[in-house]
């Protein structure tokens, strides 16, 4: 434990001073600053007002950003310090490797998921100390969607990183699993897919399977159900599954993945050379 | 040599002493795409020996320290204390020390590559402070500095004081002095001096005249073999000093400046000049003296006996 914690403590020293974490924390906190000058609080559209309004429009660019981000970054971590002749001099200390591994991942998932949470806060204490009604349980479900969002995608670029010999190839190949799993949100693919009549069990499938569709179904549940804004296959899933079995799946799906890919990621890592 | 391996009984000594060799290579082969960087590496290396791995670039020496690390998987076998280092990762690291010879391009402040090498190693950052300050480096005035910003001098300070900071019985050094000024180097010396009796070492070099006044025992690496394996004469203290005078037939600003760096002092209007140096970096000094062999008018070197302080 005491390995595993120190390390993560190194990976997080070592990522707060790359200019990555710099254009990351200012992406998010811009974000909510720009949501909030904006006077989003402050307008009513579709029903939604206050920071209802604003965590959906909030929790849609995280959708947005947070997956590539973490995935681009990530890929490098292993990758790139292998290639930069970190690992020769830090793994010739006595670390046990899974406690190296998994303490970059804990390092680098509080690091990805610190500015992410700290802007969704500060937007709350804005919105309550304006004396707008803050919905908590909207708040609470959304950070862990966002939580098991982002250990998804940290475990699957974990994953490429430990499998790639180059930071390149890492992050070339990070980029092509973002575009295919954006390519299978509803409202691109499997949009059209429903349009040329295939199976509605393939499409609901691979909806189901993609970790960025179900985060969407599961956000969208969240606030409110309407078909026009969930798209065609999430309404299907939610008609079968419930609004509290989505969120269920939501939380759990993505952090089975993200957790699986890690898994698999450190039986190469613990495998090959490691320099 | 004609690929001719040159063994003394260095090799099998242990072993016929019916002691169990500290580390132990058998047959081991890595390779890279193809292409073997290690071809049947065989050698047992006894506690107390200390090895210069000399070779030419390419020749094998860091994949050999790797495979000894743990860090290369490899095929044959390789064992420390009869434990292979990457099934018993932690118990083997332990107990190694080790300097490499470039870096880590590391971006995190010093005290925190500091805590973690103690953290997870079980030292203790006052020793490790100590050490840097013995070689110094003020690790309190650069501990918020990030590593990737010291000096060449610095790092390998560091290194060298993270290494020597700590419990370890084998140390393992590629290249450890090449950064480090003549007072440096000579503190670094008497260091080793003083974990010789328990420390079993191997420095890695592409010059054996950079090492061979630190070792007890010459490793020769080529294309992946080992194609020279023989003792060294052991007469050197690796805390030891020679006074030194030097003669110059005129004064040159060069020169001074290149005598100047070894801490020496000069009189007689730039003419002769005195210093004190290592014992091990005698060779070294005689070198950086031959490139200036047209100004030498004479040239004494005297034991000075142990002595822990610099050079001056």
């Amino acid at each position: 434990m005491g390995s595993l914690w120190l390390t993560a403590r190194l990976d997080m020293a070592e990522s707060i001073r790359t200019r990555w974490f710099a254009v990351y924390a200012f992406v998010f906190g811009g974000v909510v600053v720009l949501l909030l000058a904006s006077g989003l609080t402050d307008s009513r559209v579709m029903g939604f007002a206050g920071l209802t309004r604003l965590l959906i429009v909030y929790i849609q660019i995280c959708m947005a950003v947070l997956p590539v981000f973490v995935l681009i970054t990530t890929v490098r971590s292993v990758a790139g310090d292998r290639e930069a002749g970190v690992f020769e001099y830090l793994l010739s200390l006595p670390v046990p490797l899974a406690a190296w591994y998994w303490g970059k991942m804990l390092g680098r998932f509080l690091v990805v998921f610190a500015p992410v949470f700290l802007a969704m806060a500060a937007a709350a204490a804005w919105a309550a100390a304006r004396g707008h009604e803050v919905p908590w349980e909207a708040f609470a479900v959304s950070t862990a969607l966002l939580i098991c969002l982002a250990w998804c995608f940290l475990g699957i670029g974990m994953a490429i990183s430990a499998v790639a010999r180059s930071p390149d190839v890492a992050t070339g190949a990070a980029f092509v699993v973002w575009l295919v799993l954006l390519l299978f949100v509803d409202l691109i693919l499997l949009g059209l897919m429903i349009r040329e009549h295939l199976p509605p069990e393939l499409v609901v499938g691979l909806a189901l399977a993609n970790p960025l569709q179900v985060f969407r179904t599961a956000s969208m549940v969240l606030f409110d159900p309407q078909l026009m804004m969930m798209g065609p296959a999430a309404f299907v899933i939610l008609d079968a599954f419930g609004r509290t079995g989505i969120l269920i799946y939501g939380l759990l799906y993505p952090v089975a993945v993200g957790s699986l890919c890690a898994a698999l990621g450190f039986a190469a890592f613990r495998r090959g050379d490691l320099p | 040599m004609d690929q001719a391996i040159e063994r003394t009984e260095m090799g099998t000594r242990a072993a016929d002493a019916g002691d169990t060799p500290l580390l132990r290579l058998d047959d081991v082969c890595k390779t890279f795409r193809r292409t073997p960087v290690l071809d049947g590496v065989t050698l047992d290396i006894a506690r107390g020996d200390r090895i210069a791995l000399v070779g030419s670039n390419g020749a094998g020496k860091t994949s050999l320290i790797r495979c000894l690390l743990g860090e290369y998987t490899c095929e044959g076998t390789v064992t420390v204390d009869g434990l292979a280092p990457r099934r018993h990762r932690r118990r083997v690291l332990e107990r190694i020390g080790f300097v490499p010879q470039l870096p880590p391009p590391l971006g995190m402040p010093v005290a925190e590559l500091v805590r973690f090498a103690t953290g997870v190693s079980g030292g203790d950052g006052a020793r490790v402070a100590e050490v840097a300050s013995r070689l110094g480096l003020d690790l309190a005035a650069v501990r918020r500095q990030s590593f990737v910003k010291l000096s060449g001098g610095q790092k390998q300070k560091l290194l060298i004081a993270i290494a020597l900071g700590r419990d370890c019985d084998i140390l393992v050094m590629d290249e450890p002095a090449a950064n480090l000024d003549p007072q440096a180097r000579h503190i670094f010396f008497a260091l080793l001096a003083e974990v010789q009796d328990r420390a079993t070492m191997l420095i890695s070099s592409h010059r054996l005249d950079e090492v061979a006044l630190l070792v007890n025992r010459v490793v020769e690496l080529d294309r992946g073999q080992v194609v020279l394996d023989d003792h060294v004469e052991d007469a050197v203290e690796l805390a030891g000093t020679l006074r030194c005078r030097v003669r110059a037939v005129r004064a040159d600003d060069a020169f001074a400046r290149a005598l100047g760096q070894w801490g020496f002092t000069g009189s007689g209007a730039g003419l002769i000049w005195d210093g004190v140096v290592a014992g091990p970096d005698r060779l070294r000094f005689l070198a950086m003296l031959s490139r200036y062999a047209g100004l030498l008018a004479g040239l004494s070197l005297e034991d000075d006996g142990p002595k822990g302080g610099p050079a001056r």
